[in-house]
């Protein structure tokens, strides 16, 4: 027992008035590192203890700052540049919307942050070990006594005065309150082995949970049979048919959406007689044609439809368009070649629509005009 | 005649008589050192299986979709935002008894903080399952509620009240939270140095993270109280408001009114404030706390509940008022329609109950009667939890054209939720006031007659 150093020397005092009391005196006869136990605050008891007024309010401020700014500067950049919404015609910056949420984190940052600071810069804690805990003294202090203790180390502290100063003072159980071994040195290490180890055990757990929770957790479907159902593919085989193909083939003589039955299957001359170019030549209609025409005619036939393909005797060369025969050609027979094809050419019917066929017609008249321009063509 | 006289130069006390610091320790210590009673272990068996039936249905209204619960269209709103609205609103009344009341330095509400705090966080917990979880109808989907940076570059729209719903609520339950714990900690080190059992001491010894009762700490502590109380007070006006918002900001004839937010936060606080006096009755009673909570206590927060009602009565005649002052036929269809319209029986059961009934509390004899003031606040509940499902379903199902109307009524699926919330609730209270103090003991102490320093 006697091995041990003391921490400091306690007393007990029964009513408020007493322990404001001894704290002025205290304070009066010069001691500096001593400290107040009382089981509620006691108003007044700061300015006895000559303690300065709580600076947390600052910790709470800059927390409060940081919030508000860190919201406002996520939220705009948010809503401006990365992910802009329209929301009923409004800007993308409407400000007045960002306040509920920029509120809350503010006051979500500074409560949280300034409760941590001042638990963990102010108080130390947590700390369950240290000199006073499970003392007769802490019992008596936190029911309904009033405590005083002095430490040991302070500079001016003699034991037998300070013990004669509480005795006069009116204090009752002055006792001395001695260190453990493994209370003597706790300052908290930042780089102790065993801290260390906790920490990094809580960082992988933290980082491992997260990973799971982001990338495994939320596309986990607790059931699925909504989304997944027993159900007919087009390209698999199926028991339901008898040829075992589950794509159907639709009813003879269905017309697809868009394409309308071609009368003049097979008769070239029918198609010159009866069908007739509904487009005008408006300067609109030809770039369009133009377009068309380039992107897809010309591979074969050339920029202007000379039969200069740009396929380099991969595919057979078509002929020239600007011959006398295409020339005196009808639109319906140049319409019959680009739905059904010709000798190489294949049908185009899929790809081309029928206006677009008749628009590409028209440019086809215009590459010609321009190979025989007249005179009066320039003017 | 006699003439009584009142002594004004001292306050009056706050709790009866001859209730020291010790005798405070003694009464709440008792109910955690005690093994159960009977009553609390048939309550605790009832709330639970409260709580595992609205477990059950709400498992299977996960797994078979809300249809199933009757929310379709136009009715996609009931049972849950009903039951998530009332469940903040209770809420309300702790923050407003810890944080409003203390800023207002109303001392009696140091017997009683506690457990309203407590409240508030059962309240905010039951609430926040209802809106997050729940009414999603895909659980594992929440955490799209919250902003986080993904790989689909998608970012929640933050000019939604739903996404600040999700925000308020979360950091109303964390602040609630802190300002709890915070007032624990002197406490849970008064428990750890009278616990004379090993275990409950290391226990104690843990959440009490180490206090020492220090005045340094204590000066600390008091301010930072005071900015959490300062916190706490336009969050709580917050949260209900932007709960309010989610009706307000639609365009739907009944929801878009500026009124709500006030008559939101009134309703709240008034329900709330039913809730904690009917569950501090049943508490004072079942751990003999009568000479801490008194009937002082009690008159006094039936006094708030006679003036949010008043508010409350307010509301819903201005909402007629301005139903006919603005010209606008449907704003008049929907509040005739609310009167006498198919919903009718619910909106004039709310209106007695909390119109007609509490109007009683005037006579300071009901308002001291405790088996009176504990049915009128029961059926203060009631009639604030029609309130809410008189508003969301009587504007759902008569909105802008009549080809789309269509009446909600609740299936058995229903009163799983409702079974939900309340088993969850009681179940929280009952396993707090087993393990943890109902009764703020310091700062109960520190109210108490000759507590503070006379000056002499």
């Amino acid at each position: 027992m006697t091995l041990k150093p003391l921490y400091s020397i306690t007393a007990l005092f029964d009513t408020p008035d007493a322990i404001i009391h001894a704290a002025e005196e205290i304070v009066k006869a010069g001691y500096t590192k001593f400290d107040v136990h009382t089981p509620y605050p006691v108003h007044g008891m700061d300015l006895a203890m000559n303690l300065k007024s709580s600076k947390i309010g600052f910790f709470t401020f800059a927390f409060g700052m940081m919030g508000v700014l860190s919201a406002i500067i996520l939220i705009s950049w948010i809503t401006i540049s990365d992910y802009p919404l329209v929301v009923g015609g409004k800007p993308f910056w409407s400000w007045p919307a960002f306040v509920p949420v920029a509120f809350e984190i503010t006051v979500l940052l500074a409560s949280v942050l300034s409760t941590a600071a001042m638990i963990v810069l102010y108080f130390k804690f947590p700390n369950i070990s240290h000199p006073l805990h499970d003392t007769a003294y802490m019992k008596k202090v936190s029911s309904d006594s009033f405590g005083i203790c002095i430490q040991a180390a302070d500079p001016i502290f003699i034991q037998t005065e300070v013990m004669q100063l509480l005795k006069n003072l009116g204090g009752s159980s002055i006792t001395s309150v001695y260190l453990d071994p493994e209370e003597i040195d706790h300052g908290q290490k930042l780089f102790d082995i065993r801290f260390l180890g906790v920490l990094s055990v809580i960082a992988l757990m933290v980082s491992v949970a997260t990973y799971f929770t982001l990338n495994r957790l939320m596309y986990v479907q607790p059931f699925d049979w909504m989304m997944v159902q027993k159900k007919m593919k087009a390209q698999q085989h199926t028991i339901l048919f008898q040829d075992g193909i589950g794509m159907r083939t639709p009813v003879e003589g269905t017309a697809a959406r868009g394409f309308l039955p071609y009368p003049y299957s097979g008769k070239p001359e029918e198609a010159a007689r009866y069908l007739v170019n509904p487009i005008l030549p408006t300067k609109e209609n030809l770039n369009q044609g133009k377009a068309k025409f380039l992107t897809l005619c010309s591979p074969c036939h050339g920029n202007f439809a000379d039969g200069d393909s740009r396929l380099r005797g991969q595919f057979p060369n078509p002929p020239t368009l600007h011959s006398d025969k295409v020339h005196q050609w009808p639109d319906g027979r140049i319409f019959h070649i680009i739905t059904e094809g010709q000798n190489s050419m294949p049908a185009y019917a899929q790809n081309i629509s029928v206006q677009d066929r008749w628009i590409i017609i028209e440019y086809i008249r215009v590459l010609e005009r321009a190979r025989n321009a007249t005179e009066s063509d320039l003017k | 005649m006699t003439i009584t006289t009142v002594d004004y130069s001292k306050e009056p006390a706050i709790t009866s008589q001859f209730v020291t610091s010790a005798e405070i320790d003694r009464a709440i210590e008792a109910p955690l050192n005690r093994f159960p009673s009977l009553r609390w272990w048939i309550a605790l068996s009832i709330s639970i299986s409260l709580l595992l039936a609205g477990l059950v249905s709400v498992a299977f209204i996960q797994l078979k979709g809300l249809g199933v619960a009757g929310f379709n269209q136009p009715v996609e709103w009931a049972f849950d935002i009903t039951n998530f609205v009332f469940w903040v609103g209770i809420g309300h009344a702790g923050t407003l008894i810890s944080a409003i009341l203390f800023l207002m330095r109303q001392r009696w509400r140091n017997a009683i903080a506690r457990f309203a705090e407590a409240m508030t966080i059962f309240a905010v917990i039951c609430a926040g399952m209802f809106v997050s979880i729940f009414h999603l109808g895909r659980v594992w989907l929440a955490g799209y509620l919250l902003p986080y940076p993904n790989q689909h570059g998608l970012w929640i729209n933050f000019i939604s009240p739903l996404v600040w719903d999700v925000f308020a609520v979360s950091t109303y339950f964390t602040v609630s939270f802190i300002f709890w714990y915070l007032g624990l900690i002197p406490d849970f080190a008064t428990l750890r140095d009278r616990a004379t059992n090993k275990y409950k001491k290391i226990a104690y010894s843990v959440l009490s993270l180490g206090w020492r009762f220090s005045n340094r700490h204590w000066t600390h502590y008091e301010r930072l109280y005071l900015i959490l109380a300062g916190f706490a007070t336009p969050l709580v006006l917050s949260v209900h408001t932007i709960v309010s918002f989610d009706f307000a900001v639609s365009v739907l004839p009944g929801w878009h009114s500026t009124i709500f937010p006030p008559y939101f936060v009134a309703g709240a606080v008034f329900s709330g404030f039913a809730m904690v006096q009917n569950v501090l009755i049943i508490v004072r009673k079942m751990f003999k706390l009568d000479h801490i909570i008194t009937t002082k206590h009690l008159e006094n927060m039936n006094k708030i509940i006679l003036l949010t009602g008043c508010m409350v009565a307010y509301a819903y005649v201005m909402e007629l008022f301005i139903g006919w002052y603005s010209g606008s036929q449907l704003e008049r269809f929907v509040f005739i329609n609310r009167a006498l319209g198919p919903y009718a029986l619910a909106y004039w059961m709310m209106v007695a109950c909390n119109v007609l009934l509490i109007q009683m509390f005037w006579l300071k004899k009901v308002r001291n009667s405790i088996p009176i003031m504990f049915a009128i606040g029961v059926l203060v509940n009631i009639g604030m939890w029609l309130e809410r499902y008189v508003i969301i379903v009587t504007s759902l199902s008569r909105d802008f054209l009549p080809s789309s109307w269509g009446l909600f009524s609740p299936t058995i699926y229903d009163l799983g939720i409702l079974s939900f919330g309340f088993g969850l609730f009681f179940t929280l209270v009952l396993i707090f006031v087993r393990f943890l103090p109902t009764v703020a003991m310091a700062e109960l102490k520190s109210v108490l007659d000759n507590a503070q320093p006379t000056g002499h």
